[in-house]
């Protein structure tokens, strides 16, 4: 395997990482949206409190992977989704700070003016995720020389938004599992329904959007099929949708959640594999693509990185690990809680 | 308008907002460490309270610093897209790394830090105040090597028409890499200082939790002191002559220099007047510049009129900027000198007049890692990476004015809100001050 492919890898497990963690505190924030109930709202918020933050950061060094291994699509995807991008930064920034502001003052106004933000904040960003990786799968206009030459209604075409939603709802259902894990009388009895809701939704978004894909982006199935890592993404996507409302059902909402992960993993792996070794397909002309050659770092470059990421990533995992133990079991909430 | 200068706009205005933050979060931070650190070994109560009050005023300084710096992390790829392509060879790595290196450990020990004191052993939550501090200090460290090598780039060559990385520990330290860590983290822990000096000074002055506040006070103005008297010698002197000999035309702009000669005289005062460049009103101390940057009296120094004009920075802007920030440094020098004394007298707790002053003087740290930081990107100027690209060539081509105007006013509103509600709690906490004393927190 060369470094080009490497690094596609290692992007594709940051970008993975990011789906898992912080979608379901994404997922989080977008069912609070729908919850009236202070105490609920408290649960809901020190659920994710102390790990979000953390979760944010697979996107902060995705961003920063991709800037050093692929410069070329981080300058030409970014600027090119700018407007989208410049939305997508400020629901961020206020996400960010409502942890923090929300509960400082105590008057209905204030609450009621952060609860807004941090959910809309959680939205956006959910469905803009989905929104990028439809303009991915279908292609960007991507001239000769790899700039980018369409404009901002572009991003927001039909099929792109189908995938949107299908990451709103992705998201929306891991967080309710999450949530299920975390709370407990009252406030557990009121996310279940959303939890088996939101599945459905998600199964019939996606079987929606695989469908369109074939016209929308036919070039992505070329020798798909015949690819046997192909297959295996594909049952294991099949075997981990199926067993998330088979361990709702029996309350193992650990195992649950373990399975939605192993959903969006498998979708992430099979959309990368359909785009390898293209990183941004031009709808122009196929030829005039982004490729994890035409657009990558030199050698030298990416044998630097490569070990920042061998000696760096396994202990953030360890350390994850560690820390989300610490946090583990119900929601108590304390003075120092949000 | 332009792009070229709506992007310098936003750039301006995005990482100047996002810079008062991060000084002030690693300066507590390591007063965090101090404080916690003697909480362990004493085993008393008031250092726990102590680490708790500044821990929210940590927590909410922290979490603006992050949300305001998502931005920087995607915005060169959003508005610099030429400078992105050109260097993306070498400029990335080190922001990937300060990822994995240091945003997700302070991230992620925040959280137990804030969250987790009575879910781990003490020893573990030490671990977790250091783990953050270390964190915040390694990410400072990552951000300057890239900042450093757009101003002393090493390590590269230009090649497929673009910079390319040809030896990794060449391009982390380059020139100005150390020496920039020091100065910029050492003002990070003059910036925390001030603020628990300042912090305490207050609940001392409304006889509040006064017994609290003197212990925090004391540790804040020794600390202080050693870090003042750090940034003059040897880190501000040091930078000042590490760009003497590598940005000579910077070095004239912000010593004020417009004609070149031996027995350069330094500016401790002046009032710039351009054009043309001049200085009015000006007390000068002469042949010390020359000595400052080149351990010579007799050295000759490179003045304005040596370089060509249009590779010049702005004059006035680096000059006062700089100027300024020294002046800072020599009031911080100053006012923790006065403490210092004050405290061995044990008289420090009855001259009002002082405490207040340090109460005033809380953003004044802030204020001068804004200025020194202007004079050194603005005194980088015409060029983006130094010798090497200019910053109107390095915008994205295919954003329209339009566009960045937008931002531009999304960001100013986002920020203005953003600052003024910082501001405004950040008084609460402190007005509210730390929490009382309790018998034993009973938890259900
Ligand atoms: C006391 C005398 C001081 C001297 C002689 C001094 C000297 C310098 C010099 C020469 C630079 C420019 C470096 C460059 O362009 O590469 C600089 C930058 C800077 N200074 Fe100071 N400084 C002093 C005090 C302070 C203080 C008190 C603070 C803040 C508390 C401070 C914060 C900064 C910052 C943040 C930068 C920008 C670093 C960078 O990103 O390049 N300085 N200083």
């Amino acid at each position: 395997m060369d470094l080009n492919t490497i690094w596609f890898l290692l992007i594709g497990i940051l970008i993975m990482g990011y789906a898992v963690l912080d979608g379901f505190d994404l997922g989080v924030g977008v069912l609070y949206l729908f919850t009236k109930d202070e105490t609920a709202k408290r649960v809901y918020l020190n659920s994710i409190g102390p790990v979000w933050d953390g979760n944010e950061v697979w996107l902060l060094t995705g961003g920063g992977a991709l800037f050093a291994a692929f410069p070329i699509v981080y300058a030409t995807v970014f600027s090119g989704f700018y407007i989208p991008f410049m939305l997508l930064l400020a629901a961020l920034i206020f996400r960010a700070v409502s942890f923090e502001f929300r509960g400082k003052v105590s008057s209905p106004g204030w609450k009621k003016l952060w609860d807004y933000l941090f959910g809309i904040g959680s939205l956006l960003p959910s469905i803009l995720f989905g929104i990028a990786i439809g303009n991915i799968i279908s292609g960007l206009p991507i001239d000769i020389s790899g700039n980018y030459v369409g404009n901002f209604l572009d991003l927001l075409n039909p099929y792109s938004i189908l995938v949107g939603l299908v990451s709103l709802s992705f998201f929306a259902m891991h967080g309710s599992i999450y949530l299920m894990m975390k709370s407990e009388g009252l406030v557990k009895e009121k996310v279940l329904p959303y939890v088996n809701r939101l599945w459905m939704a998600f199964v019939l978004l996606y079987a929606l959007t695989t469908f369109f894909t074939f016209f929308e982006a036919p070039f992505q199935f070329n020798g798909l099929l015949n690819n046997p890592l192909f297959w295996m993404l594909f049952v294991l996507l099949l075997v981990s949708i199926v067993l998330i409302p088979v361990f709702v059902k029996a309350n193992k909402f650990f195992k649950a959640i373990i399975f939605s992960s192993l959903t969006i993993i498998s979708m992430i792996g099979l959309t990368a594999l359909s785009l390898f070794p293209r990183l941004v397909p031009s709808n122009i002309d196929l030829d005039f693509s982004l490729t994890i050659y035409n657009a990558s770092s030199s050698k030298t470059s990416m044998t630097a990185m490569l070990y920042i990421a061998l000696i760096g990533m396994p202990i953030v995992i360890a350390y994850t690990i560690f820390v989300y133990r610490v946090f583990k079991g119900k929601v108590v909430i304390t003075k120092e809680s949000y | 308008m332009d792009t070229v200068l709506l992007s310098r706009i936003q750039f301006a205005m995005t990482i100047g907002f996002h810079f008062l933050f991060p000084p002030v979060s690693i300066g507590l931070a390591w007063l965090l460490v101090i404080i916690e650190s003697f909480g362990f070994k004493r085993k008393e109560e008031v250092y726990v309270r102590l680490g708790k009050f500044f821990g929210k005023i940590l927590a909410l300084t922290f979490s603006v610093g992050v949300a305001t710096g998502i931005v920087m992390e995607f915005q060169f790829g959003t508005n610099w897209a030429e400078y992105s392509k050109f260097v993306g060879d070498i400029f990335g790595a080190p922001l990937a790394a300060e990822g994995v290196f240091a945003f997700f450990l302070e991230s992620t020990f925040l959280g137990l830090y804030l969250f987790g004191r009575d879910k781990v052993s003490k020893g573990v939550h030490l671990f977790s105040i250091w783990m953050v501090t270390i964190g915040a200090t390694i990410s400072a460290f990552w951000i300057i090597v890239a900042g450093s090598w757009m101003q002393t780039p090493a390590g590269y060559v230009i090649k497929n028409g673009r910079a390319e990385l040809t030896n990794f520990w060449d391009a982390v330290f380059n020139p100005s890499t150390v020496i920039r860590f020091l100065h910029t983290i050492d003002a990070a822990l003059i910036a925390g200082a001030f603020m628990v000096a300042g912090v305490s000074a207050y609940l001392i002055l409304k006889n509040k939790e006064t017994e609290l506040a003197k212990r925090s006070m004391k540790i804040a103005v020794y600390f202080g002191l050693i870090v003042s008297l750090l940034e003059l010698f040897p880190f501000g002197h040091e930078s000042g002559r590490e760009v003497a000999k590598y940005q000579p035309a910077k070095f004239a702009a912000i010593q004020g220099l417009y004609t070149s000669q031996t027995g350069a005289p330094l500016a401790v005062f002046a009032i710039p007047v351009m054009p043309p460049p001049e200085l009015k009103a000006k007390i000068e101390i002469p042949g010390l510049l020359s000595w400052l940057a080149f351990g010579d009296f007799n050295a000759k120094v490179q003045g304005i009129n040596d370089f060509p004009s249009n590779d010049l920075p702005p004059l006035f802007i680096t000059f006062v900027s700089y100027h300024n920030m020294v002046v800072l440094g020599m009031l911080f020098i100053l006012l923790m000198m006065i403490a210092t004394y004050l405290l061995r007298k044990n008289k420090l707790w009855d001259t009002k007049i002082l405490l207040k002053m340090f109460v005033w003087a809380i953003p004044l740290p802030v204020i001068a890692c804004e200025l020194g930081w202007i004079s050194a990107e603005v005194g980088r100027q015409p060029w983006i990476v130094y010798n090497v690209m200019r910053t109107s060539d390095a915008i994205s081509r295919n954003v329209p004015a339009g566009d960045i105007l937008f931002s531009i006013i999304l960001f100013a509103f986002i920020y203005l809100l953003i600052g003024y509600l910082y501001l405004y709690l950040l008084v609460k906490e402190i007005k509210h001050g730390p929490e009382p004393a309790l018998v034993k927190e009973v938890l259900s």
